[in-house]
């Protein structure tokens, strides 16, 4: 386990680092299959074939209680007429481009606030990640809408200081909102990450750069920044693919449809609606075909502007 | 004390105040009248009553909120012992023996680390529903006994690897076969890993809401979150208070995994980037 910042992106490309020098030990063969074989039945049984099979039903119309038929393209095409579809597509988009960054800023900035050798550090921290654990449970859903619905605590709060936006519960224009202020109230499990990479900084280079007159924002900009920038990019990487799937807060909130007036459609709502309501099981499987292709693109595109702005100390760059 | 420090933690505490303001006042807010719920930012009840609590408990549909709470542990507790044990296997077998396909295999494992698990739910769902499997645990289990969640495996792979070589020769040397240094060196020092892989499964599958939801169909085998939502769709409104004080109840477990395990929680984070 790596014990300083997290290094997924980098580690996926690797290889089990066993010892390449030692000799493959005879009985190791057998042994290997044999510790292995609980997980090579999931990558088969739970993986591998369904992953096979919905690629094939998502060219068929499948409706559960009769046989897959042939339709080739159809259900792909149709997702582009479809009206709720591209709702759940628009809601989805918002919310991955509104709801990430906040959470990422919001989560950045604890973790800077957090980063000295003050005691109390290590309870803050915990009493920040907290919210992390509960936050996408029904428990907390039922909570938040109970805040935000009309004369509740969120309403009165800002008529108190002039603001009358009524509920933002059954309020189209602000419903989404509140799940994105959900989101980010979850802010502790990048913070967490944030302040680990903090800690690699080092303070000399700070230390330097205040010698030679630089304030606090031009030291954040030119030292702190490009330092975390690999636990930023994880950080945005894994936040971009989780916000992609957000599902049990939606649907507490706003249901099957999305309220008010599919606001709240979120792409996965949409797909659980169409394959386990509407029992459309082959359009719902191209729908989760077109999921996997944007967020794969998504994480492409991640992945390339990464050289741009990812610093890694020891490139020799 | 310095009066940066001061400063520092009037701050800190300031922010925190603001992020844990929901959790104070629902707390709170179970303790008032059912009415009296939805205006009252104020953190203390004028009357506070504990009938929330006592119809919240009588649970719904005739079936206690014991019963919820049972469902949910069968599946937490069975959840728990199929991921650690399954990923603690394939975390050896990739750490520790050498064999062919092991790169192709590892390669194959970290591929499926962020892989939506929506291009999987349908088969899986038609495939059990030909089995009559629907409305039982078996779904919502078997994957955990088959290492489906592939962060732990990669917790475990990244922990075995630290552990040294040396110790896997004397065992050999002393006689032990793969079991037996799996079994009685690797685990036990293994423990740090095996208790993150534990406590974060527990906490997903006590707030897992998804799978039980397209799984379950009889009201008497639900767990607590799917609970909780039959009970907004029966009772919204009429009953504010005691579906606050269900909610709350809901979490009880996990702020308690929280209080007494957060150092392995934090932890586990800061080093593999788990969610919470």
């Amino acid at each position: 386990m790596a014990t300083t910042a997290p290094t997924l992106p980098k580690e996926a490309t690797g290889r089990p680092a066993g010892p390449r020098t030692r000799a493959r030990r005879p009985g190791d063969e057998l042994a290997g299959y044999l510790f292995l074989s609980p997980w090579i039945l999931g990558i088969l049984l739970l993986t591998l074939g369904p992953m096979v099979t919905s690629l094939y039903l998502s060219f068929t119309d499948y409706s559960l209680f009769t046989a897959p038929e042939w339709v080739g393209l159809d259900n792909y095409r149709r997702m582009f007429d479809d009206a709720r579809w591209l709702k759940s597509v628009q809601v989805t988009a918002i919310y991955v481009a509104v709801a990430v960054p906040v959470k990422l800023a919001a989560a950045l900035a604890v973790a800077l606030l957090l980063n000295n050798k003050r005691k109390g550090q290590g309870f803050y921290r915990a009493a920040f990640y907290g919210p992390s654990l509960i936050g996408a449970s029904v428990s907390l859903a039922i909570v938040w809408k109970a805040l935000f619905t009309d004369d509740a605590v969120v309403d009165r709060a800002l008529r108190a200081v002039g603001i009358h936006t009524g509920g933002w519960a059954g309020n189209p224009d602000f419903s989404l909102l509140m799940l994105v202020l959900l989101g980010a109230w979850q802010l502790g499990a990048p913070m967490v990450i944030f302040l680990a990479g903090l800690k690699q900084v080092p303070v000399e280079l700070h230390e330097a750069a205040h010698v030679d007159g630089a304030g606090r924002w031009r030291r954040f900009r030119s030292i702190t920044l490009p330092m975390i920038s690999p636990v930023v990019f994880f950080n945005l990487l894994l936040e971009t693919i989780n916000a992609f799937q957000v599902f049990t807060s939606a649907y507490i909130v706003g249901g099957p449809n999305g309220s008010p007036a599919g606001t709240t459609l979120f792409y996965t709502i949409y797909l659980y609606d169409r394959g386990f309501s509407d029992f459309r099981m082959g359009y719902a499987s191209a729908m989760a075909w077109m999921l996997l292709l944007g967020v794969g693109l998504i994480t492409l595109f991640l992945f390339r502007t990464a050289r741009g702005w990812v610093y890694y100390s020891g490139d020799k760059r | 004390m310095k009066l940066s420090t001061v400063a520092w933690h009037a701050g800190v505490i300031a922010v925190l105040v603001v992020v844990l303001y929901p959790i104070v006042w629902v707390v709170a807010a179970t303790f008032k009248p059912s009415a009296d719920i939805i205006g009252n930012l104020s953190l203390l009840p004028t009357e506070p009553t504990t009938g929330n609590y006592e119809r919240a408990v009588e649970g719904m549909a005739g079936i206690s909120i014991g019963r919820f709470f049972w469902n949910s542990t069968v599946l937490a507790v069975l959840s728990v012992v199929g991921t650690v044990a399954s990923s603690a296997l394939a975390g050896y077998a990739f750490a520790r023996l050498r064999f062919r396909g092991r790169g192709a295999m590892f390669a194959l494992m970290i591929s499926t680390l962020l892989l939506p698990f929506h291009v999987l739910i349908i088969p899986q769902y038609a495939v059990f529903q030909k089995l009559d499997l629907i409305d039982t645990y078996v779904p919502l289990l078997l994957g955990k006994f088959l290492a489906a969640e592939a962060f732990f495996v990669f917790l475990m792979v990244q922990f075995m690897r630290t552990i040294p070589h040396e110790l896997d020769e004397s065992a050999k040397i002393d006689g032990a076969g793969h079991w037996g240094t799996f079994w009685h060196i690797i685990l036990p020092l293994a423990r740090p890993a095996l208790i993150t892989t534990a406590i974060f499964t527990f906490i997903w599958s006590w707030n897992d809401f998804f799978g039980p939801l397209i799984y379950l169909s009889t009201p008497d085998k639900y767990p607590l979150p799917l609970a909780l939502q039959l009970f907004v769709d029966e009772a919204s409104g009429s009953d504010f208070g005691a579906l606050m004080a269900m909610s709350v109840l809901a979490l009880v477990p996990v702020v308690l995994f929280f209080l007494f395990f957060q150092r392995f929680l934090v932890e586990g984070v800061s080093t593999s980037g788990l969610k919470g």
